[in-house]
């Protein structure tokens, strides 16, 4: 299969289930991981549905306390480590970095399916607690509670995230390998996309913070299995050393969510303005400030621990560091889009739906890293409405417009626009019906992960789960666009948009080898204006 | 003017009652953190959809510029947003210093966090459970500790939180302004009925609270069964049973002394003072048919254990 045949391509160069279990085509490896993403996505998201459905009204609706803190665990283990984690980086990028470098594959190939396997074989294993009692401890996993008192399953739980923690990892050394190797010739470091900038700094936060939540875990778990003392003082261990660690990698994993969802969003406000980027340098190197900056904050989390006051000023005051690269990405997105030529595509709403409800939880970010005002809001619902606007707001809302974006790269074919649209609306009027009034139940002092709370509370936590069922619908619609378009989408043409970015040069879908001629590059990747040359 | 401003941002800021001076610092600040964010906001998301409404694509071939910085304005947009943060952090870090440190000779009582629920013990030997009680305009210091898992101890009125943990010692102190109610969250996961782990705290003149002090004192005094009742009946035991025969975590209380009670492994005893024992200290032992073994072990003494036999005995004969 050396030469490109015109008519194959990677979807069709091969057939039935097992030369998808065994490719190791990166293209094919992220469709591996879009199916599972997403089928977790589900899972995690009727959790959520339910959760907010409990929620409209204090006491019983229709599950117990117990039951209610399953859900809310699950919820959150399956959107951090097997939706939002693997999200863009393991599904988007996978697809999408070797193309954008000019690469055949990606600088492992076994190695990456390995690490889409690992990611299988950690989330069954985290699923299989519910046939041992399920898991109730948050997907924070606190001691001693994880150790002591928690649901019999929490052990299996603990040990899927620690094998999901090696997917992680190995994608974070595929990708940096593959960004140093194999860029094609006249690709230097300054004409990689943002995208490409996006996804190296991300895998590098993988590659150091993820072996520590990996011996994190690790020790938990032989705690709950020997009665090793690291972290219980029943044992004479640490209780706080737990979180210090625990949070040393959960920190920077934020950024592991946010970092590639700012690379989406460089790739489509200029791809949908027709601008050259402003400011690349400025914003590839915030990339790496913001991985830098990442690992030393994770006391911010700590303010009421138990901590010193000294490290709690100390880490508020490196945490107000990352603010400031985070301010020069938004600000030179808003500004490539002046005197642009805007077109309003699904993906650029989205990019757009991105900066406002980012914004909103990057000021709100300020507030929480601030000492005196994070003691009010810290466990309440102020921080689980932050850090939606940036997981969901953020994160999700530029999954998605990345998806419209390259989905007709992927399979050749073209999406509803129209629908694709409504979508937009769903979700993003859904997400701040949803979620705005939990900054407001926070600031009147209610408690996160609360299954009962005072009657106060009630006319916002209604407000809330309507929001929920919005973004619930418009998740549906977005399954059926999709689904739709992969069916029976009209043909997309290569290059749709009109991009600049090599992945664009080839045809849609690309061939197994990606171009048929392997490209030289001579320019930066947004030469979009009409004086550029 | 900036003051007016920022008291203007907290009358819409949906901020709990100001119950301390403290809060009103932190409310200040909270203010100038509200008026800034939204300013940056309204230039952020106003300059987006200003921009995005005014180069709208008109034809395929719209002419764009190539612009590709502005070291000015990149400086700019870099060093005042730092500005404003190294502000808010040193405002920030004025409060919670004065948060962190309580001054010296202040009040000080014990506060014990426990699956599901809370004690007080005063240094007078006055125990409490569902409520406690401080005098106005003193600064009290809470010298706390859990003898479980996490707890957090919050007060929103107060805005002040603190962590409770096994092994160590936390504290909180506060200086109430106000007479008054106010709500006690335990506001760290700490399992099942992590909700209802309230309390209410009382703010009371000070000759109110020797008065309070001196009855809680007197519990002490009182006929054996009044003093299980108060127990029973406000402390701990009825976050996760009722008194009457509704279902909670645990069985209701109803009807309890004498009766069969059916257990998961298939025996069954009556139930009497050994029984109402064993289930205080020892309570995974026997666990009533069709409840979960969820109850931790409750640390009472001799005396109190007796006043709870006798409270269940009044409770059967009163019937």
């Amino acid at each position: 299969m050396a030469n490109a045949t015109p008519g194959l391509n990677y979807l069709n160069h091969e057939k039935g289930l097992m030369s998808w279990l065994t490719t190791h085509d990166h293209k094919r490896i992220g469709l591996l991981y879009f199916v599972a993403v997403f089928t977790f996505f589900f899972l995690g998201g009727m959790f959520a549905l339910l959760l907010r459905l409990e929620l409209i009204n204090p006491g019983k609706l229709f599950i117990e306390a117990d039951t209610y803190n399953q859900f809310m665990t699950f919820h959150g283990t399956i959107m951090t480590f097997m939706v939002i984690i693997p999200g863009i980086p393991a599904f988007i990028g996978n697809f999408i970095l070797p193309l954008q470098i000019g690469a055949k594959d990606v600088a492992f190939p076994r190695i990456n399916l390995i690490s889409w396997y690992c990611l299988i074989i950690g989330a069954a294993i985290s699923f299989s607690s519910l046939l041992f009692g399920g898991a109730d401890t948050g997907w924070t996993f606190y001691t001693p509670y994880s150790i002591s008192k928690s649901a019999g399953g929490t052990t299996l739980m603990v040990a899927g995230a620690f094998v999901m923690g090696f997917s992680s990892i190995l994608t974070g050394v595929n990708f940096v390998a593959t960004t140093h190797r194999l860029r094609a010739k006249g690709m230097t470091f300054f004409r990689m996309p943002l995208m490409v900038w996006a996804l190296y700094s991300t895998a590098i936060i993988q590659i150091i913070a993820t072996p520590v939540l990996g011996i994190t875990l690790l020790l938990l778990v032989l705690e709950k299995l020997l009665g090793i003392g690291f972290f219980d003082p029943q044992l004479g261990g640490d209780p706080v050393l737990f979180q210090h660690f625990f949070w040393f990698y959960s920190h920077p994993a934020v950024y592991i969510m946010v970092l590639p969802a700012m690379g989406v969003v460089s790739e489509l406000i200029t791809c949908f303005s027709r601008k050259q980027i402003f400011g690349y340098k400025a914003i590839a190197f915030s990339s790496l400030g913001i991985a830098a900056v990442s690992f030393f904050v994770w006391g911010h989390h700590m303010f009421v621990s138990g901590q010193s006051s000294w490290a709690a000023w100390l880490f508020s005051l490196i945490t107000m560091l990352v603010g400031v690269p985070t301010a020069i990405k938004v600000f030179n997105w808003v500004a490539t889009m002046y005197k642009g030529s805007i077109q309003f595509k699904a993906p650029m709403l989205f990019a757009l739906g991105f900066i406002f409800l980012f914004t909103i939880g990057g000021v709100t970010g300020i507030m929480l890293a601030t000492l005196a005002t994070d003691v009010h809001f810290h466990d309440t619902y102020f921080v689980v409405a932050h850090f939606h606007y940036v997981m969901v707001g953020g994160t999700l809302m530029s999954m998605m417009g990345a998806l419209y974006y390259w989905l007709p790269k992927m399979f050749g074919k073209m999406y509803n626009e129209l629908q694709a649209q409504i979508t937009f609306v769903l979700i993003f009027m859904g997400f701040n019906v949803t979620f705005f009034p939990q900054f407001i139940l926070g600031s009147m002092g209610m408690p996160r992960r609360y299954y009962n709370y005072l009657p106060e509370f009630t006319s916002l936590n209604v407000i809330s789960t309507v929001g929920s069922w919005m973004i619930g619908a418009g998740f549906f619609l977005a399954f059926y666009i999709v689904i739709k378009c992969i069916r029976s989408g009209p043909p997309a043409g290569d290059n749709p948009w009109g991009s600049k970015t090599l992945e664009w040069q080839t045809t849609s879908p690309p061939p197994h080898e990606n171009f048929y001629e392997v490209p030289v590059v001579t320019g930066g990747p947004y030469e979009y204006s009409s004086e550029s040359h | 003017m900036l003051s007016l401003l920022i008291n203007s941002a907290h009358a819409s800021s949906y901020m709990p009652f100001q119950g301390t001076e403290i809060a009103e610092r932190v409310d200040s600040l909270y203010g100038f953190l509200l008026i800034s964010s939204l300013l940056s906001f309204i230039l952020l998301i106003g300059g987006m959809i200003y921009f995005a409404m005014k180069y709208k694509r008109r034809t395929d071939n719209d002419p764009t510029p190539n612009i590709t910085h502005n070291n000015t304005l990149e400086f700019l947009w870099s060093f005042i947003p730092f500005l404003i943060f190294m502000l808010v952090f040193v405002w920030g870090f004025l409060i919670h210093k004065d948060m962190r440190e309580a001054p010296e000779g202040a009040f000080e009582i014990h506060v014990t966090g426990f699956q599901w629920g809370w004690t007080f013990n005063y240094k007078s030997g006055v125990q409490t459970t569902t409520e406690f009680a401080v005098p106005v305009g003193t600064p009290v210091k809470l010298i706390m500790r859990s003898t479980d898992v996490l707890h957090n101890f919050f007060i929103p009125a107060f805005r002040i939180k603190q962590d409770l943990v096994p092994g160590m010692y936390t504290s909180l102190w506060f200086d109430a302004k106000v007479p008054g109610d106010y709500q006690v969250f335990c506001a760290e996961y700490c399992g099942t009925s992590h909700s209802d782990m309230l309390a209410t705290l009382k703010v009371l003149p000070p000759a109110e609270f020797e008065q309070w002090l001196l009855e809680k004192s007197k519990i002490k005094d009182l006929p054996l069964a009044e003093r299980g009742r108060i127990l029973v009946e406000e402390g701990a035991c009825v976050s996760c049973h009722s008194i009457d025969d509704q279902r909670k975590i645990g069985p209701g209380f109803a009807g309890l002394w004498g009766a069969q009670r059916e257990f998961t492994d298939g025996t069954s005893a009556i139930v009497d003072e050994n029984y109402i024992r064993e289930s205080i200290l020892f309570p995974s032992k026997k666990i009533v048919k069709g409840y979960a073994d969820q109850m931790n072990v409750q640390n009472l003494d001799e005396d109190q254990m007796n006043a709870i036999v006798e409270y269940f005995k009044s409770q059967a004969s009163g019937n």
